[in-house]
């Protein structure tokens, strides 16, 4: 167990090795009832969180998810967010535990003058995530009357888990098919040792922290607090698909980000192969013949790859940007004094084969 | 969670176990558990002189990179260079073939190895886990 924005949550229940491979061949299960939940709603929610991120929230149906920013007036990211748009006029953000009171602040904020209101929903909701390509199969038997096949990747739906009622999304942050369950804390043990048990011959898995980081990390997802920060803006992490300036109306940010799309990103992040079994990690610095061009910001051993995998950020610079598709640049990375070759890779490091 | 009674340890849990003038050291189950999945380790060289509670080492794990410590006063006599294939044998096989490197030690008058007095009993070592567990 470990100690996480408060929570008290399992870094591993086993090996975290096997907990990430189950994940890639079979299912894996994740408490994430940690993450935080804000409910905005009224008639004018949608163009209050237009005012508020990045994305253009007014246009998703309802039943869709999105993936987007928070940002403060310089462009920095305050968070990165999953918005379900449940009903018309009720979406549910989905924001990082250690962000979430500054999320539920600016959006507090932000919404003043729309018809919308923003409610702090943490308490209301566990998360239980099911990863996997067998997580729909899993799932399937036990939600009565949801037609797993009608929701497709980053859309949700109201249905019922184990008979409880739960709202149903096919999203997740480790690069596989999957669900997310949202319920009632009361419902979660329940609804858990359902999917445990219902999953456990087709190889299912509890799965801890460390093996979700590894997931995501091989994924190329960016984590808050390594690739994501109030230093940076979307367009450094590669992420400026995001950042929607052709919206209707004005939106916090909107001026330094647009000087920032014409600029150009002040620095890359870049995937990195090391060729060592040593692990480049948060911090350690990136070398360019022998001088620093830049800095890790996440690291583990890729159990799907066999070698260890980093993402750092890379200076701009005459021999530091990253050739695309040219799997020969290489660069270093200072591991505790020396200097371990690194190969430059195009992100993410791993992709699902496509659904049936 | 096995401490076997017939090793010796230290609080950096590390383990000792000797025959003849060689200490065959490694790390604890408790320690692999702490650390999960180990997947580096770096040894001492061979020949190298090691002291008792001094850095070693290295081993690291996916979350995090730990030093090693002697727990005896040397030289390395010998290093398990099958770790560098399978370092998952320290977390599968923690007091067998994950031992990690033994050490000829100085003997005491009596013929005996001579061992720093501080190393802990299993006992001893299994209270210093509960304690911090």
């Amino acid at each position: 167990m470990t100690s996480f924005a408060g929570w008290q949550m399992p870094l591993r229940y086993a090996s975290e090795t096997a907990e990430h491979q189950a994940v890639r061949r079979a299912a894996g299960l994740f408490d994430l009832s940690h993450m935080g939940e804000i409910l905005v709603s009224g008639p004018a929610a949608g163009p209050a969180l237009d005012y508020a991120l990045t994305g253009h929230l007014s246009a998703l149906r309802p039943g869709r998810a999105r993936y987007t920013m928070i940002c403060a007036e310089d462009g920095g990211v305050l968070d990165d967010l999953v918005v379900y748009r449940q009903d018309e006029d009720k979406f549910l953000v989905i924001a990082n535990a250690a962000n979430t009171d500054v999320v539920l602040a600016s959006l507090r904020d932000r919404a003043y003058g729309h018809d919308a209101r923003v409610s702090d929903a943490t308490g209301d909701y566990a998360l239980i995530a099911i990863q996997g390509p067998e997580a729909a199969g899993i799932l399937a038997p036990l939600a009565g009357g949801l037609d797993l096949a009608a929701i497709k990747y980053y859309a949700g739906a109201f249905g019922e888990v184990a008979g409880r009622k739960a709202w149903v999304a096919r999203t997740g942050y480790t690069g596989e098919d999957g669900f997310e369950v949202f319920c009632r804390p009361e419902d979660a043990e329940p609804i858990w040792s359902a999917l445990a048990r219902q999953g456990a011959p087709a190889g299912l898995v509890p799965a801890g922290l460390a093996a979700r980081d590894t997931l995501r990390l091989e994924a190329g997802m960016p984590l808050y607090g390594n690739e994501l920060g109030p230093d940076v803006t979307p367009f450094e992490a590669g992420l400026g698909r995001v950042v929607k300036f052709d919206k209707p109306g004005e939106f916090v940010g909107r001026e330094a980000l647009a000087a920032r799309a014409a600029s150009g990103p002040v620095k890359h992040l870049v995937g990195l192969t090391i060729q060592s079994r040593r692990i480049a990690r948060h911090g350690y610095p990136v070398l360019a013949d022998g001088r620093t061009c830049g800095a890790v910001t996440s690291g583990a051993p890729s159990p799907t790859l066999g070698v260890p995998i980093a993402m750092a950020y890379l200076e701009p610079g005459e021999g530091n940007r990253p050739q695309a598709g040219e799997g020969d640049h290489v660069l270093a990375v200072g591991i505790r004094g020396e200097a371990v070759p690194a190969h430059v890779e195009d992100l993410p490091f791993y992709r699902r084969r496509q659904l049936r | 969670m096995s401490v076997p009674a017939e090793l010796r340890y230290t609080p950096e849990h590390e383990w000792v176990s000797v025959e003849g003038d060689l200490a065959s050291v490694g790390i604890t189950e408790y320690a692999a558990q702490q650390l999960g999945d180990v997947v580096y380790i770096s040894l001492p060289a061979l020949g190298a002189t090691v002291t008792a509670g001094e850095p070693c080492g290295e081993v690291e794990s996916v979350k995090s990179v730990s030093d090693l410590y002697s727990p005896v006063d040397g030289e390395v006599a010998e290093v398990n260079t099958e770790l560098e294939d399978d370092p998952a044998l320290v977390n599968a096989e923690p007091y067998t073939a994950g031992w990690m490197f033994r050490v000829r030690v100085a003997q005491d008058g009596n013929g005996d190895a001579a061992l720093p007095p501080d190393l802990l009993t299993a006992a001893e070592y299994e209270e210093l886990t509960k304690s911090a567990g």
